[in-house]
């Protein structure tokens, strides 16, 4: 494997150590070493069933692990300390540590019954509690801020794709998660509606607390916002660094011919 | 045997009465079974393996045996170990229980097809899961199953009807004792069935406008 230290040597917020999962038979992730520090940007490539998605939805607890640590600012996900020993974590705990992390999926999965803002301001007020009003006043700006300020009363049906992604990446960003993760977000989307979509995450990457970690098949998009690049193959790390050198001079064979496959088509 | 009027007028309003108890058992029996099947489809959906079997043994066992059997078990059953209550009482749990486990089945495909997205994005926002029932999955799968509990509702007000086997003096049972108090069963019985027809009609064109409203709301 050729890898370098980390660019940024902040603290770590996500930290994988030997992270096994399996469907069945089939190891999704084998062994897999991980550490993505405070602040960083990082694109997962790799082929379809890498294990890349499967490494964000560990992350957001919706994918328990078979193996391993999970640490979320160095504190572990899937387990609970007790007496010196890891255990299985409770929902409680799941809940406690789900406040760090937002994902933005493939698919939206906005809520249909709602409206946009309903979608904004749904976890707010139901989630954290907060008054109606301070949480409209939230969504609206966040809505504003992702360029839907008209949008605010429009149900997801309504919305073009672009939209929608907008919208729940402001649904995300409405429980101010220090992680934020793109599960392929523009994957779904017609190519016209993509530039507006990665647009809104260009201007997140600007936000210098804001850890993301995103799994993208758009190969200069993560190349112009990363700090880092991992290439995963097979639920391993084949090769990571800096978004110059994996992209443009890739070491590693599969690495080189993965991205001649991707960069071709 | 010919139609006559004036008795018919005559029977009219005790028959009029008996319906308010059958209204009374269609809309209580409803009520619960929309609660029971409700809670019947969650606890097939539990995480406990124990739970969800006993569930779905019990709403299979409850489906495949004659409500008429079910009233008489509760009816002369119950107060065996002690728990008496009025015929009406009875005939509303037996109504409740036995639509509510064919109502569960209901629910149930409404459920299954709000796509898994749904709660994962709420699980994302963490949502705890009572809230995610009742704010994200609920919302969904509710609206689209409507047209199916309109039916259950028609058929369980038909099913009032097996309440006069356990005493309970709705339409039908006193049809039945005035029919044999005079030998006419032709009017009495006529008016029944035209109470019925009526109802059944309102019932259904009720639930329509029910669901045409639900409907715009979540569009």
């Amino acid at each position: 494997m050729a890898t370098e230290t980390p660019i940024a040597d902040g603290e770590p917020i996500i930290r994988f150590d030997k992270v096994r999962k399996c469907f069945g038979d089939h190891n999704v992730l084998d062994q897999l070493d991980l550490v993505v520090t405070r602040g960083e940007k990082l694109a997962i490539i790799g082929p379809s069933g890498s294990g890349k998605s499967t490494i964000l939805r560990i992350l957001m607890t919706l994918e328990p692990i078979d193996g391993g640590v999970v640490e979320i600012a160095g504190e572990p996900l899937w387990h609970l300390r007790r007496n010196g020993s890891l255990v299985p974590a409770d929902e409680k705990h799941l809940r406690r540590m789900r406040r760090h992390i937002g994902m933005v999926f493939q698919h939206f999965n906005l809520f249909p019954h709602m409206t946009a803002l309903g979608n904004v301001t749904a976890a707010l007020t139901h989630v954290l509690k907060m008054p109606k009003k301070e949480a409209e006043e939230r969504g609206v700006q966040l809505l504003h801020r992702v360029g839907l300020a008209d949008k605010l009363n429009s149900r997801p049906s309504q919305l073009s794709g672009g939209q929608q992604q907008r919208v729940a990446i402001a649904r995300a960003l409405a429980m101010r998660p220090s992680i934020m993760m793109f599960d392929e977000a523009t994957s779904a989307l017609d190519p016209e509606l993509v530039g507006e979509v990665l647009n809104v995450m260009r201007d997140l990457a600007h936000e210098h607390d804001l850890t993301m970690v995103i799994v993208t098949h758009q190969m200069g998009f993560a190349g112009e916002i990363c700090d880092r690049v991992s290439f995963i193959d097979s639920g391993r790390i084949v090769e990571e660094g800096p978004p110059d050198r994996v992209l443009k001079q890739p070491r590693e064979q599969r690495t080189q011919s993965f991205l001649r496959a991707v960069l071709d088509s | 045997m010919i139609w006559d009027w004036e008795y018919a007028i005559d029977v009219l309003p005790a028959l009029a009465e008996a319906s308010l108890v059958t209204l009374a058992a269609t809309f209580w029996g409803f009520f619960f079974a929309l609660i029971i099947g409700l809670v019947l489809a969650l606890l097939r959906r539990s995480q406990i393996w124990l739970i969800r079997a006993s569930t779905g043994f019990f709403v299979e066992f409850v489906r495949s045996t004659p409500l008429l059997v079910q009233l008489y078990l509760l009816y002369f059953g119950l107060p065996q170990i002690g728990i008496t209550m009025t015929p009406f009482t009875v005939g509303v749990i037996g109504l409740a229980v036995h639509v509510g486990a064919y109502i569960s089945e209901v629910y149930r495909a409404g459920l299954d097809n709000v796509p898994a997205g749904q709660l994962e994005a709420a699980t994302a926002l963490n949502f705890d899961s009572y809230r995610r029932m009742m704010f994200i999955i609920l919302p969904q799968a509710i609206p689209p199953i409507i047209p199916a509990l309109d039916n259950y509702l028609v058929l369980m007000f038909k099913d009032t009807s097996l309440l006069s086997a356990i005493a309970v003096v709705e339409m039908l049972q006193l049809a039945k004792i005035l029919g044999s108090e005079s030998f006419r069963f032709l009017e009495p019985m006529t008016i029944v069935g035209v109470f019925f027809i009526v109802m059944s009609l309102l019932a259904a064109s009720g639930i329509r406008y029910v669901e045409a409203r639900v409907g715009r709301g979540s569009t």
